[in-house]
């Protein structure tokens, strides 16, 4: 056992780093908070660090070089992570879908024109994508979709409709999740289909969030036509295909939210040592240590939990349903550590907008709302520990 | 990085798991339980017979000299089946106090008797006024001639009862910072000074006594180390026993989330196994979880105790701690709420587990004391390797 990098990984972390030093946008401090005025601006912020990652030769570590890739290590992309994770994770934000879901289930489920086609365009940013999964009947019993499609000739009719898909309104793809509408159980009717959100009969509508903000819309398609070698898989394939590929690059996302949280503590850190409440520093008041030290627990059991997964997939292991672990580790201390920290700012805690008392640029104002939303979105915490109940313990289904 | 437990430690942990089932079931484990000594001959030689009791003494000393990683694949499978009898006081208190501040002669004359299941030995550390903190350590040493004098009272000393050798913490320059002014010195028990009564504990399985000393003459060849260094030593072997602590309560967890859990398939109520109900289901996930994230954080500080990093060791050590206490008093507890009715009776065996998770949380610092050390270093300026991979303080521009 060793959890130490090799020292030529050190070095390319070092490469790395001085790399994206050079590459970050115009004054970027990576201690600080950045907001985005629209989701439109965050999302080309993201495809341009894309770019630029591509071009600099650090794009898809892991990937095949024969689709893009860099042909190396998983533990170069780790690292490339690791680093973007905790000096500019804001810039990723975007591109979760397109990296953690869309890349991964074209490249191990997908035909080989469709990797062809579409990994480059991931890797060098000039295709965010996005997700129709959630339909309003089909939120945790994700199997209900009553999106349709029909086969005519070359092309499948895709009606129905999409919600909560973060970035829709500026994807060029969409993953989508469809029924066949054949007599068979629910889950073996769904397809998986790659759609181009420019086609005829797409319709989005932006839902403004819990945050003020709106990076999601609703979507509508009516008599979408979908070429059939959009396809992947086979008929039928998809809720397998859904379910694996949510398995794989979830543990790289493990590892790479450590890195952001572990920079979030260290800004929390700085917070309770700079700020002031009943006339004393805030960390010396014995209930806020309890909390960081609390906070800074939860970051490590994420890590060190995050690496020792990654090291099993590493070697050739299968990720299985224990990944279902990370979700939860990353989804729910967040919330107790941005509730604690909006205590710790007292009645300074209610600004959220620009004004001179606003503190930390309103970053634990917004994760202590948008964080709500990560014990919801892929697969709220209860379909967790469902998954983990049956599948891992063997309890048997309600 | 590979996180991954080697052939060896796999096989060590195999090896363990067959001899503590065919030597250690639980009706031995209650025998013991109601015990005055705790354990009886025949398995400690027995388990001599496995070099377990040298396992981190050195091999010119007649042990393994293997690592704290090793030891914990041990300690986890005795956690398992709630191993009573003084181990842990021989093996990792007296043995890594005597491997970190013994004179040679000590060593040579203490570390093999160890090894070789001679003597039996522990520590008198704790008081009656300093709760769970290590750190409160008031009895004092009076200077005697070219000695000392001992008198006072220790409380908690695990196994003194039955130990051949003790290894006493007081306080030798009374006034200074007590950091600076503890000495260790390796005491006679059997001493007319020195009385040892047994404590009617919780846990019966982990045996803890009063330490009365009334005016013990000490020779300077009694000091383990050297005159007020005492907790330099000192505190390399807490870190030892905190982390050992850990595995141990991994063990221990895992089998009380499996009692629990097999309960949950094979109890019926409302026609249905207990299992089926998201409300035990999600039970046992958490528990599953806990477990897990319990062994990730321990392999690391085990790992770290043997780094040259002393601060990563430290910090790692009461990270651990803190969460592994806590996590097995959790599990234990929920497991109880599974097994129902069942559960609060003497006859079923859970409570065994309860208490032993309850004894561990509070020996050597409960969470709460690990929780105030672990903000103390992270506010003390010293720099981690565990920020620097997370890409902190990378040098990045700001």
């Amino acid at each position: 056992m060793d959890y130490r990098f090799t020292q030529e990984q050190e070095a390319f972390r070092e490469e790395f780093t001085s790399w994206l030093n050079r590459n970050l946008p115009q004054n970027w401090n990576p201690n600080a908070y950045h907001k985005f005025d629209s989701a439109e601006e965050w999302a080309r912020a993201y495809c341009d660090l894309q770019r630029r990652l591509f071009k600099g030769g650090y794009a898809g570590m892991h990937l095949p070089r024969q689709y893009g890739g860099q042909g190396r290590s998983l533990m170069e992309e780790v690292i490339v992570l690791q680093t973007l994770y905790s000096v500019c994770d804001e810039l990723r934000v975007p591109g979760v879908v397109t990296h953690s879901l869309a890349c991964p289930t074209i490249l191990t489920c997908g035909s080989e024109d469709q990797k062809r086609e579409f990994i480059p365009k991931i890797l060098d940013g000039t295709h965010l994508w996005c997700q129709g999964f959630s339909e309003p009947n089909a939120g945790s019993d994700l199997a209900n979709v009553s999106t349709r499609a029909v086969k005519q000739g070359s092309h499948y009719i895709v009606n129905g409709q999409k919600v909560w898909t973060s970035y829709g309104h500026l994807a060029n793809y969409c993953i989508l999740l469809v029924s066949m509408d054949w007599e068979v159980a629910k889950h073996k009717s769904l397809s998986y289909l790659l759609m181009d959100m420019k086609l005829p009969g797409v319709e989005v509508c932006p839902i403004r969030q819990i945050t003020g903000g709106s990076t999601f819309v609703e979507l509508f398609l009516d008599n979408v036509r979908v070429p059939a070698e959009m396809l992947v898989g086979k008929e039928g394939d998809g809720w397998k295909i859904a379910l694996t590929t949510l398995m794989y690059e979830r543990v790289l996302g493990d590892v790479s939210k450590a890195s952001t949280y572990l920079k979030n503590f260290y800004q929390l850190l700085r917070m309770a040592r700079e700020s002031r409440r009943s006339g004393r520093p805030v960390i010396e008041d014995s209930i806020c240590r309890q909390q960081l030290a609390r906070a800074y627990i939860d970051v490590m059991v994420l890590k060190y939990h995050g690496l020792r997964s990654l090291s099993r997939q590493a070697q050739g292991g299968v990720p299985g349903p224990e990944g279902s672990i990370g979700k939860l580790l990353w989804s729910e201390p967040m919330q107790r550590i941005s509730e604690d920290a909006l205590t710790m700012q007292g009645l300074s805690g209610q600004i959220i907008g620009d004004s001179p008392w606003t503190v930390e640029n309103g970053f634990w104002q917004t994760t202590f709302l948008r964080s709500k939303g990560d014990t919801i979105a892929a697969g709220t915490s209860e379909i967790q520990r469902n998954i983990i109940g049956e599948r891992v313990l063997g309890l048997p289904k309600a | 990085m590979d996180i991954r437990l080697g052939m060896i430690q796999m096989d060590i942990a195999k090896e363990a798991r067959r001899f503590l089932n065919n030597e250690c079931p639980l009706d031995y484990v209650r025998e013991m339980f109601e015990d005055d000594r705790g354990f009886t001959d025949d398995k400690w030689r027995k388990m001599v017979g496995m070099d377990w009791l040298g396992v981190r003494i050195p091999e010119e000393y007649g042990g393994m000299g293997m690592g704290q990683l090793d030891l914990n694949v041990v300690l986890e499978e005795m956690g398992r089946v709630l191993l009573p009898g003084p181990f842990l006081s021989t093996a990792v208190l007296a043995a890594e106090a005597i491997m970190a501040g013994g004179s040679d002669s000590q060593k040579a004359n203490i570390l093999p008797r160890i090894a070789a299941g001679e003597i039996k030995g522990t520590i008198a550390l704790h008081e009656r006024d300093g709760g769970s903190d290590p750190e409160y350590i008031r009895m004092e040493a009076r200077p005697n001639g070219d000695g000392f004098m001992l008198s006072g009272t220790k409380i908690g000393v695990l196994d003194a009862h039955v130990s051949d050798l003790m290894i006493c913490a007081a306080l030798s320059q009374p006034g200074s910072d007590p950091l600076n002014g503890i000495t260790l010195f390796v005491v006679n028990p059997k001493a007319k000074e020195v009385s040892v009564s047994l404590l009617p504990v919780m846990d019966g399985t982990r045996k803890m006594c009063a330490v009365e000393f009334k005016d013990l003459p000490l020779s300077r060849e009694d000091i383990l180390g050297e005159v007020n260094t005492g907790w330099s030593f000192l505190e390399k072997v807490l870190q030892r026993v905190q982390v050992g602590l850990c595995a141990e309560n991994v063990g221990g967890a895992q089998r009380a989330m499996e009692i629990a859990t097999s309960h949950a398939k094979s109890r019926v109520q409302f026609d249905k196994p207990i299992g089926a109900f998201q409300a035990i289901k999600h039970r046992c996930a958490e528990m599953y979880v806990d477990v897990e994230c319990g062994r990730s954080i321990s392999y690391w500080a085990a790992w770290a105790q043997d780094q040259a990093d002393r601060n990563e060791a430290s910090l790692a050590a009461s990270v651990a701690k803190a969460y592994c206490a806590e996590m097995f008093r959790k599990v234990s507890t929920s497991a109880i709420q599974v097994l129902g009715a069942t559960g609060f009776s003497w006859d079923h065996d859970i409570h065994l587990y309860l208490k032993r998770a309850k004894v561990n949380e509070v020996l050597f610092g409960d969470p709460t004391y690990h929780r105030e050390r672990i903000v103390r270093i992270l506010t003390s300026g010293q720099t981690y390797r565990t920020e620097r991979d997370a890409g902190h303080e990378v040098g990045l521009k700001h």
